[in-house]
C-alpha cells in the first residue's frame, strides 16, 4: 500500500510560554486506510512528542478525538486522510477554551450535562424486588436515538447560539434531558422544567441545526430541542387552561 | 505547571461568515422581512378592499408594474420557498409520529405537509374564484 505525503497544520498552545495560539506543519507520509487521527498519532510518535491532544478508543465510542478538521467538528477517528486534501488544518473544538494544543476544557459542559439531572426520577415507592420498571420496544424507540450520543462535543462546536451565549444549556445536554423526559419509567419531568424552560435552555435555540448535521452518532439534538419546545408550549396551554399537566 | 486556558474571541457581528451553514440559516431567517412584507401588503389591500371599488383597483393596478411583479416573482418563488422547503423539511423533526413500536417515516410526514399546502391553496382559489 503506497503513502500520501499530507501537510497537516496543527494549532498549537503551550500555556506556559504562548500568549495565543499558533500553527505548526507536520508532513506527514499517510497510509490509505488512516483516519486524522492515525496522522496525528503519527506526529507524536516520529515528530514531536509535544503534542497534545486526547483519545482513547479509535472507533467511535469513548468520543475523546473530536478535533475541528478544516473547519468541521469531527471525531477524528472516523474521519478519513483519503477523503481529504493534501493541506489538513487541526485545531482544537471550537467554542471551548484551549487547555493546550488539542485539548479543550470541558469543564463547563460537564456541568450542564449534570445540571439537567440526566438519570431516572422517581416520584414513588421504588418497585417490590420482584417487580421491575416495564418498557416496552414501543416506549424505548421513542428515545433510543438519543442514547447514542457519546459526549464528543461536536456539537457544542458547531453550534452558534453557544458560541455567542455560554450559558446556553446547549445541544447534547438538552438532548440527554429530553431522553429521561422521554423515558416512561421516568417521573422528573416538572424537575428538569426550570432549567430547560428557562431563557438559556430550549428557547435559546434558533434551529440552526448544525449541531446535527455534525453529529458522529445521528443523535440529531436539533430534532429533540425543536420537541422540547412544543412539548414546553403544551404544558404551557395545559396549565393556563387548567388541564392537570404531566403524570410528572 | 499552570494552567493558562486560552479563549478564541468570537465576533457578535459576522460569526455567520464562519461557516457555509451559518450563512444559510441567516438567509433563511431574512426571509422573515418578506413574510412581514407580505403581511403588511395582505393589510394594505384588505383595507383598500373595504374602502372603496376605486381603492382596490388602484391597490391591484400598482401591484401590476413590471418592478412590482419582478419583485413578487423574486420574493416568492425564491426567498418564500427558501423559507416554505426547508421548514417543511424539518417538520418531522419537530413533530415526530410513532405508530406502536414504528416511527413514521420522515417523507411520509413531509409530502403531507405538501399535500395539505396544495389542497388548501386550491382551496383559496376556489374561493377567489380562480378556479
Amino acid at each position: 500500500m503506497g503513502t500520501r505525503n499530507i501537510e497537516l497544520e496543527v494549532m498549537r498552545y503551550d500555556p506556559e510560554k504562548d500568549k495565543e495560539p499558533w500553527f505548526q506543519t507536520y508532513t506527514v507520509p499517510c497510509l490509505e486506510d488512516w483516519v486524522i487521527l492515525d496522522a496525528i498519532n503519527y506526529v507524536k510518535d516520529n515528530l514531536d512528542t509535544t503534542l497534545a491532544y486526547r483519545w482513547s478508543c479509535h472507533m467511535m465510542v469513548c468520543g475523546s478525538c473530536g478535533m475541528m478538521v478544516n473547519g468541521e467538528p469531527v471525531l477524528t477517528c472516523k474521519t478519513f486522510v483519503r477523503e481529504l486534501p493534501d493541506k489538513v488544518r487541526i485545531e482544537p473544538l471550537e467554542n471551548f477554551p484551549i487547555e493546550r494544543d488539542l485539548v479543550v476544557v470541558l469543564d463547563d459542559v460537564m456541568q450542564k450535562l449534570h445540571q439537567v439531572q440526566p438519570y431516572i426520577i422517581r416520584k414513588d415507592d421504588p418497585p417490590a424486588e420482584d417487580q421491575e420498571y416495564i418498557q416496552t420496544r414501543g416506549s424505548l424507540a421513542k428515545f433510543k436515538q438519543l442514547t447514542m450520543c457519546i459526549n464528543c462535543m461536536c456539537c457544542y462546536a458547531a453550534c452558534p447560539q453557544y458560541a455567542l451565549n455560554k450559558d446556553f444549556i446547549g445541544p447534547a445536554a438538552l438532548a440527554l434531558a429530553h431522553r429521561y423526559n422521554r423515558d416512561n419509567r421516568d417521573q422528573g419531568k416538572s424537575d428538569r422544567l426550570d432549567i430547560l424552560a428557562d431563557h438559556d435552555g430550549v428557547w435559546d435555540c434558533s434551529f440552526v441545526g448544525a449541531c446535527s448535521e455534525v453529529c458522529p452518532k445521528h443523535v440529531d439534538p436539533a430534532a429533540a430541542i425543536q420537541q422540547m419546545k412544543v412539548d414546553g408550549a403544551v404544558e404551557f396551554w395545559k396549565q393556563k387552561m387548567g388541564i392537570p399537566g404531566d403524570k410528572s | 505547571m499552570s494552567r493558562n486556558p486560552y479563549v478564541r474571541p468570537v465576533s457578535t457581528t459576522t460569526w455567520y461568515m464562519r461557516h457555509g451553514r451559518y450563512k444559510v440559516y441567516v438567509l433563511r431567517e431574512l426571509t422573515s422581512f418578506l413574510v412581514m412584507f407580505y403581511s403588511f401588503l395582505t393589510l394594505v389591500g384588505l383595507s383598500a378592499l373595504a374602502a372603496s371599488a376605486e381603492r382596490w383597483d388602484a391597490f391591484l393596478a400598482s401591484q401590476q408594474g413590471t418592478g412590482m411583479m419582478v419583485f413578487h416573482a423574486v420574493a416568492l418563488f425564491y426567498f418564500l420557498f427558501f423559507q416554505t422547503f426547508p421548514w417543511f423539511k424539518l417538520a418531522p423533526k419537530a413533530m415526530p409520529v410513532q405508530v406502536g413500536e414504528k416511527k413514521v417515516p420522515d417523507n411520509t410526514i413531509i409530502i403531507g405537509h405538501y399535500v395539505a399546502w396544495a389542497v388548501l391553496s386550491l382551496f383559496i382559489f376556489w374561493l377567489a374564484g380562480v378556479l
